[in-house]
């Protein structure tokens, strides 16, 4: 199985959030249980509203939970923290800040130099490739290279684990199959344990290690699929019938619980 | 040529236009002196008040009691509006107390309470300045406070993932997410200075633009009253022009550029 073999990085115990709505209490999640191996890439799907984000952003320590904890290398998270890098859907760069600067941002942070912050920043520019871009204002960016520029960021600050939160979500499909496609060239090169919260089934299977389904609200792990597709992959893969077959499974485990909201 | 559809006052460039504009604005002036000399005074005749006033250097002692006043009054304004507007927006109960009390002022002509502030502090400049002080206040705490309210959550998510502290967050995200803001305060804030200033010179005093258009209306001296009217309006320019200047120089990252 992918992932085991490889020690527990994040291990998400029994993790409960509830909020207070004018309507009453609402159970967003709901006892979540899941070993994230280091190493590995985790896909999340589930419908609308089932409380992925609310999950990212409580091992993110942004949020904290009502009941349960998340451990992090056996520590338990209190607080956000550069450790956790998280990319978000709406790109959040510092609009006041070039492209360069909004990369050094957390590096400087960490008491770097400026030089060396900015020798750090380049090599990621790179990785992305936005070198000629660096002293742009993100206003002069098309929406994927602002995504590019937040996962150089994300990148940046070396972080144990990286959070993604439907980050190609607001972008045009071409675009997102090319930034699917340097993801996965990245995380092979580098192997960062991450962890990605998407509503496409493709773009989990095409990407993932491990796939995790979870329920409609209240949100629990429904199930956790092996994505047994060896890397490296490419749009091609896409085509491949036991992708296909992954992507039946999973979307009619999707499909049922988005029924389930309907009623 | 790409130009040929396009009319022909599309290919007059910028100043050219400025110059036209003042043309006709001084065109229709002259009209108007020809039809009503007592009342628009010509060019001519406000030109020599001008002239005149500037050797004496009584004009230049004018312009500068009211842009002294006008500068105090929201110099204070501004350095006061940005803690309020920070403090509302950070602690619910000031803002529970305070915003009342700014839309309820707020909607009051300044020349409704200069009477009060006069009985206060007396005729001098301290009330003059008090006015200016409460109309540019009250314009730019408003606006400031919509500005630090305004600050994109997920930026502020961002920069604490990235491992910034609350001073970090304060230096590194709200101070310039809301730059914009403050400079669209300063602007609104130096209007309503100006436009404060006739209303604080209403009473006492014998310095001051406003003063010298009363006292000439009071004599019919229109030549002088236009004069302080156009000196006022070139004053109102300039304010504009500088704060439109620093918004390029700090505000140039913004993605909605204002025109």
């Amino acid at each position: 199985m992918a992932g085991n073999g490889s020690a527990v990085k994040v291990h998400v115990d029994h993790v409960v959030k509830k909020f207070q709505t004018r309507k009453g209490e609402m159970t967003a999640l709901n006892g979540v249980d899941l070993d994230i191996h280091e190493n590995e890439f985790i896909t999340v799907v589930g419908p609308s509203g089932c409380g992925k984000s609310t999950l990212l952003n409580i091992i993110g320590g942004l949020e904290t939970p009502t009941d349960g904890q998340v451990l992090v290398d056996g520590k338990p998270v209190n607080g956000p923290s550069p450790e956790r890098g998280i990319v978000f859907q709406q790109y959040a760069l510092f609009p006041w800040l070039t492209v360069i600067k909004n990369v050094m941002f957390g590096l400087k942070l960490q008491g770097k130099s400026n030089q060396e912050a900015e020798e750090i920043a380049r090599k990621y520019l790179k990785m992305v490739d936005l070198e000629e871009f660096a002293n742009h204002y993100p206003k002069e960016l098309s929406g994927g290279m602002k995504q590019r520029v937040a996962i150089a960021r994300a990148y940046a600050t070396n972080p144990q684990v990286l959070l993604m939160d439907e980050p190609f979500g607001a972008l045009d499909a071409q675009t997102r199959t090319q930034l699917q496609q340097e993801l996965i060239e990245t995380w092979e090169k580098e192997r960062k344990t991450c962890f990605f919260i998407t509503h496409d089934v493709e773009e989990a299977i095409i990407l993932g290690n491990r796939c995790v389904i979870m329920s409609a609200r209240p949100g629990r792990v429904k199930d956790i699929i092996d994505i047994d597709i060896p890397y490296p992959r490419d749009q091609a893969t896409k085509m491949s019938p036991r992708f296909l077959e992954l992507k039946n499974e999973i979307w009619s485990q999707v499909y049922q619980e988005y029924l389930s909201v309907r009623k | 040529m790409q130009d040929k559809n396009k009319p022909i006052w599309a290919k007059i460039p910028n100043w050219v236009w400025v110059l036209i504009s003042f043309a006709c604005a001084i065109a229709l002036w002259l009209f108007a002196s020809s039809q009503l000399p007592a009342v628009f005074a010509p060019p001519t005749e406000v030109w020599a008040a001008f002239v005149s006033k500037i050797e004496s250097g009584i004009l230049l002692e004018h312009v500068w009691a009211s842009l002294s006043r006008v500068l105090i009054g929201f110099g204070l304004a501004f350095i006061t509006a940005i803690p309020v507007a920070f403090l509302m927006a950070w602690y619910d109960p000031i803002r529970h107390i305070v915003e009342p009390w700014i839309q309820f002022v707020r909607n009051i002509p300044p020349l409704a309470y200069v009477f009060l502030l006069i009985a206060w502090l007396g005729i001098g400049n301290e009330s003059k300045i008090a006015v200016i002080f409460i109309a540019a206040f009250l314009v730019q705490v408003v606006t400031i406070y919509q500005g630090v309210k305004g600050v994109d959550t997920t930026l502020i998510k961002a920069a604490r993932v990235l491992g910034a502290k609350q001073t970090d967050i304060f230096f590194k995200v709200t101070i310039p997410a809301t730059t914009p803001f403050i400079l669209v305060a300063a602007r609104l804030g130096l209007s309503t200075s100006l436009t404060t200033l006739m209303a604080s010179e209403i009473v006492g005093g014998d310095r001051g633009l406003g003063m010298m258009i009363q006292q000439a209306s009071g004599y019919y001296q229109m030549d002088t009253v236009l004069l302080g009217i156009i000196m006022l309006g070139i004053i109102g320019i300039c304010f504009e022009k500088i704060v439109r200047f620093l918004e390029r120089r700090f505000t140039g990252w913004q993605e909605t550029v204002q025109q």
